[in-house]
């Protein structure tokens, strides 16, 4: 223990681009990227087969596969395409092995979460509101966004909770491919054997710090995003808003509930 | 890439069965063990929290805690502690399945309705039986959905197991052994055989719900 904490007051992992603060700026770039783009791709799809439920089971299928695919084996899968197309598109090449490749498979580990959360928040609308609004003369468009919207946005929330959970967890491994991040204090730290203990507490302890703060900011915007209406009191029985840590996506074990 | 080298080499694919057979070996190890530890664990914790429903936010916390350890972080730190041993990779491995079994195994014991418990005390079933003959057949669903969930996770975080080196191996080993040879067959190898492994486990665990649960075909729609 005292070894971590040297490690942590050691001014030399302050700075330069092996210090903390370059280490963990990589990792937020990295996850965030992956988690933008991913949330790009898998929102509208699932916004639109939760609203007319077309190519659902073909989505949510895909989502499942997706999601039994290994990260790291997502990491080296399109690693020789990333490397040889560096000449062809005029990148550099160790772009093509410490970004590339694990920007894909981050952005690949966001999606399934992100699109189910997304159709299941949709789907879990009562279908007398939409009816009503449709009733009440209301277009497709003002349908999704006034009524299935709102309703949904805590569980499409909780989606993007997880994935960022497991992106930011999951980026630790691209070290292996020497890439940036705080996967790098773990990663070197075993390459140094006894002497890299210290650093490989030291690069625990930040990602699952990260992790459980970027969750509990999360919690927040998920809180302030769920109708006054339909929020939970604070200290609920057994099904309560998510523990501080969502871990994995439950939603598959626990037959749908958010 | 090195030019001149193939993506990917059948010749050293069928010279090496018995290494990659080996490995193939190593990773359902790596994933077995783990699993039926978890299963073990996260039965008796379960049962514990379904009759004393204060303990399930602590055991919850705990396991989401140790869920949001590194894998990397995870294998690196024990191995200084446990050594070069099988141990040193199925400590977290177990670990990780704990999160996933233990809720969903919760979840299964509490979605029986209250009614049918009633009906089974009615019947004169004691704990003990009503546990066995009710509880636990009703579960099963959701029971069986925590460990697929669980294999498929285990089989993807065996992978990483292989930076602890050759002595756990499995198909994490080839991986490795290929990215720091510059040798893509290897590589994508083992990367390929993971995935297909995962999507074997997944599939095989859809099928065996449906076999050992046909009351519950009717609601299986969106899984």
């Amino acid at each position: 223990m005292d070894g971590v904490v040297a490690f942590f007051t050691d001014p030399a992992n302050w700075q330069g681009t092996t210090g903390i603060p370059n280490r963990l700026l990589e990792h937020l770039v990295i996850s965030g990227l992956s988690i933008a783009v991913a949330t790009l791709i898998a929102v509208p799809i699932g916004l639109y087969i939760g609203h007319t439920n077309r190519g659902s089971g073909l989505a949510i299928n895909l989502a499942n596969i997706g999601r039994a695919i290994p990260s790291y084996a997502m990491m080296v899968i399109p690693l020789p395409l990333t490397l040889s197309l560096a000449p062809v598109l005029g990148y550099d090449p160790t772009f093509g092995l410490d970004f590339l490749p694990i920007f894909l498979a981050m952005t690949f580990l966001a999606i399934p979460p992100l699109l189910v959360s997304t159709y299941a928040g949709l789907r879990s609308v009562d279908r007398d509101l939409i009816e009503a609004g449709r009733g009440m003369g209301l277009r497709e468009r003002q349908i999704l966004g006034r009524i299935e919207l709102p309703i949904a946005s805590s569980i499409i929330v909780g989606g993007f909770r997880t994935a960022t959970l497991q992106v930011i967890a999951t980026a630790t491994i691209g070290a292996i491919l020497s890439g940036g991040g705080l996967g790098r204090f773990i990663f070197d730290g075993l390459n140094q054997g006894l002497a890299g203990r210290s650093s490989i507490y030291a690069g625990a302890i930040l990602v699952a710090s990260l992790a459980i703060g970027v969750d509990l900011v999360l919690s927040r915007v998920q809180r302030r995003l769920t109708p006054v209406a339909l929020r939970a009191p604070r200290r609920s029985g057994r099904s309560g808003p998510a523990s501080v840590v969502g871990g994995p996506d439950l939603a598959a074990p626990a037959g749908g509930a958010a | 890439m090195p030019p001149g080298t193939k993506v990917f080499d059948f010749d050293w694919l069928f010279g090496h069965f018995g290494q990659i057979g080996e490995r193939l070996v190593q990773h359902l190890q790596l994933t077995i063990l783990p699993l039926v530890l978890g299963i073990i664990i996260s039965l008796v914790l379960a049962v514990w929290a379904v009759r004393q429903p204060r303990v399930y936010a602590p055991v919850t916390a705990i396991t989401g805690l140790l869920y949001t350890i590194p894998s990397l972080a995870a294998f690196a730190v024990l191995r200084p502690i446990t050594g070069l041993s099988l141990l040193t990779a199925i400590i977290p491995l177990t670990t990780y399945t704990l999160l996933i079994l233990f809720r969903s195994f919760a979840a299964g014991f509490t979605a029986v309705p209250a009614e049918i418990l009633e009906a089974a005390e009615g019947m004169g079933y004691t704990r003990r039986q009503r546990l066995f003959r009710v509880e636990l057949p009703l579960a099963v669903p959701l029971i069986i959905a925590g460990v697929r969930l669980a294999s498929v996770t285990t089989i993807g975080l065996a992978t990483i197991a292989a930076v602890l080196g050759d002595a756990f191996g499995g198909l994490g080993q080839l991986i490795t052994e290929g990215i720091q040879g510059f040798f893509p067959t290897k590589y994508l190898l083992g990367a390929a055989l993971s995935v297909l492994l995962a999507f074997a486990a997944d599939f095989l665990f859809v099928r065996f719900e449906r076999v050992v649960t046909p009351w519950a075909h009717a609601k299986a729609g969106v899984r």
